[in-house]
């Protein structure tokens, strides 16, 4: 079936945009996905029409907040698979990993044991190393093979009956690898682990469907899904959620507060606390309503289709490597770069010229880059409403930088 | 577009890698690392009695920016302590409109780089490593 990409181009305003003369070809949308009109104008009518606080108040403007707050976490319930009383709004996926991190992570004693892996992002490591500090447990990690991927090979080794937790990214920010979720959930369960998945790479592209997953915890952000910044969701089994004590403290957590002690409201009440991103979240639901209206059949092949174009044309460059995989089976649409002699910096610096968005660097991965010895990558993250021009604008980019800055 | 930034001389001063490598006994040695980008300098300098460079070298794991302001401090270093080198850093800072007042060489050559502020501390990352080998 085919993809009319112009169809969806049309959708996000920004994508006309000029600057110095050039059109956009916006390729960092891992870093963050532009926003279709569907979403800037859920968020216009929540600020023009219904801004309020929510739970609270009795008027109007009030109850039109809190229908509109809660619709979103259904939308976001849908796009998950789940129920809504399983969806926790945060501030992103970071706030959402740290949720984890601190409130799980008050169940667990020294010595407990939790497995990551060598393609994390930061935000997948650095909230387990608090937790160690905090608490005495201990972390594991699962190496990375050569062509980019959580070597699973390593789990039998790496899972120990003291392992609580497996917490892995879903799709890597750095490689596109898509996790054998399967394999992970299986060999977790054997040894009695929770899994989490850092789901921010793989929301972008479609529905998904948690429960056949077979996971404990899914977390992902709002403003690489299409949606506003500032929101993120983490769900959790509900058994799991209900046994978790509080992160923050505040309004809208608590049962009853007296000054000898408080109670907390169940989940997710309890892990919103204070006023929420009330708008963020109402665009966020607007975003998982968007995406649950594309044909992702199609799609999905449209952006596999530009990273053949692209790894394709990547190799014709003299000097070019590519970390990750080489195939498009069980991969997203991102692909890093390395072009020998020039820093990745460089690179994405000469692509701004050319009008291309990338992202350049370490990509918060810096334990990946150390493990191929790296002092960064380029990196192009592709959606939907990329196209062909935004690849060749790329690649010609890239031809310019290699005859220049070396 | 870009090749406003990577004018010949920042290129130049970047290929010239000049006293790029280690120092066999050096006094003090100083890894940098900027965490935003990854870039990463290390200073290696060895000193008289009075606190004057009297050998430099560098490694740089960094870009093209990074490695042109490393090669031109190193260029101009020897023979000065650290308040020779905070008056190169005001150079520097010229050089990037931080500061008023016009740049001398080598930092001139870095005034294409006041239009990329998130380039610049790519610029006076070796300045702050070179300060640290001195304190």
């Amino acid at each position: 079936m085919s993809f009319d990409v112009t169809a969806v181009r049309r959708q996000f305003p920004i994508l006309s945009e000029i600057i110095d003369g050039r059109p956009i070809h916006y390729l960092d949308n891992g870093a963050s996905a532009q926003t279709p009109l569907a979403v800037i104008d859920a968020v216009r009518t929540y600020e023009t029409t219904s801004r309020a606080n929510v739970l609270r108040g009795v008027h109007r403007l009030a109850e039109r907040a809190t229908e509109a707050y809660e619709n979103a976490r259904s939308e976001v319930a849908r796009f998950l698979g789940v129920q809504p009383m399983e969806i926790i709004f945060t501030g992103g996926c970071t706030a959402a990993i740290n949720l984890v991190a601190y409130s799980y992570g008050q169940l667990l004693k020294p010595g407990d044991r939790i497995l990551l892996s060598e393609l994390e992002h930061h935000s997948n490591i650095v909230p387990w190393q608090l937790l160690r500090q905090r608490s005495g447990i201990e972390l594991d990690t699962l190496p990375v093979t050569a062509d980019g991927r959580i070597d699973l090979g390593a789990l039998p080794q790496r899972l120990t009956n003291k392992t609580r937790l497996v917490s892995l990214t879903h799709v890597s920010n750095v490689t596109g690898a898509l996790l054998d979720v399967r394999a992970v959930v299986e060999a977790a369960r054997a040894v009695g682990a929770k899994v989490m998945l850092d789901g921010a790479q793989r929301a972008p592209h479609g529905p998904l469907d948690l429960p056949a997953l077979g996971i404990d915890f899914y977390a992902f952000a709002g403003h690489k899904a299409y949606g506003p910044n500032g929101i993120g969701v983490l769900w959790g089994r509900p058994e799991l959620l209900e046994a978790m004590p509080p992160f923050h403290g505040g309004g809208s957590m608590i049962g009853r507060v007296t000054f000898a002690e408080s109670t907390w409201a169940p989940p997710p009440r309890r892990f919103e606390a204070g006023t929420p991103p009330i708008g963020p979240a109402i665009g966020l639901g607007a975003a998982c309503r968007w995406m649950g209206a594309l044909d992702w059949s199609a799609a999905h092949d449209h952006e596999m289709a530009l990273v053949q174009r692209l790894m394709d044309g990547l190799q014709e460059i003299g000097g070019t490597r590519l970390l990750g995989p080489a195939s498009l089976q069980n991969r997203y649409p991102v692909v890093s770069f390395m072009l020998d002699g020039v820093h990745p910096h460089d690179v994405a610096q000469t692509l701004d010229g050319f009008g291309v968005a990338v992202r350049a660097g370490h990509h918060c991965a810096q334990p990946l880059m150390d493990r191929f010895d790296l002092d960064g990558t380029t990196r192009a993250s592709m959606v939907p409403y990329n196209d062909n021009d935004d690849i060749d604008a790329l690649l010609a980019g890239v031809r310019h930088a290699a005859r220049t800055l070396r | 577009m870009s090749d406003q930034l990577y004018q010949e001389r920042i290129v130049a001063l970047a290929k010239a890698k000049t006293r790029a490598g280690k120092l066999a006994s050096p006094t003090k040695s100083v890894r940098r690392d900027n965490p935003l980008c990854g870039d990463r300098v290390i200073i290696d300098v060895t000193l008289d009695g009075q606190g004057r460079i009297t050998e430099i070298a560098h490694q740089v794991r960094g870009c093209l920016l990074c490695q042109a302001s490393t090669s031109a401090l190193a260029s101009v270093a020897v023979g000065r302590d650290a308040t020779g080198i905070a008056d190169l850093r005001h150079d520097a800072e010229r050089a990037l409109g931080r500061e008023s007042g016009e740049a001398r060489e080598p930092f001139a050559a870095f005034v294409p780089v006041r239009d990329y502020k998130s380039r610049q501390e790519c610029v006076l990352l070796p300045f702050d490593a070179l300060k640290d080998a001195l304190s």
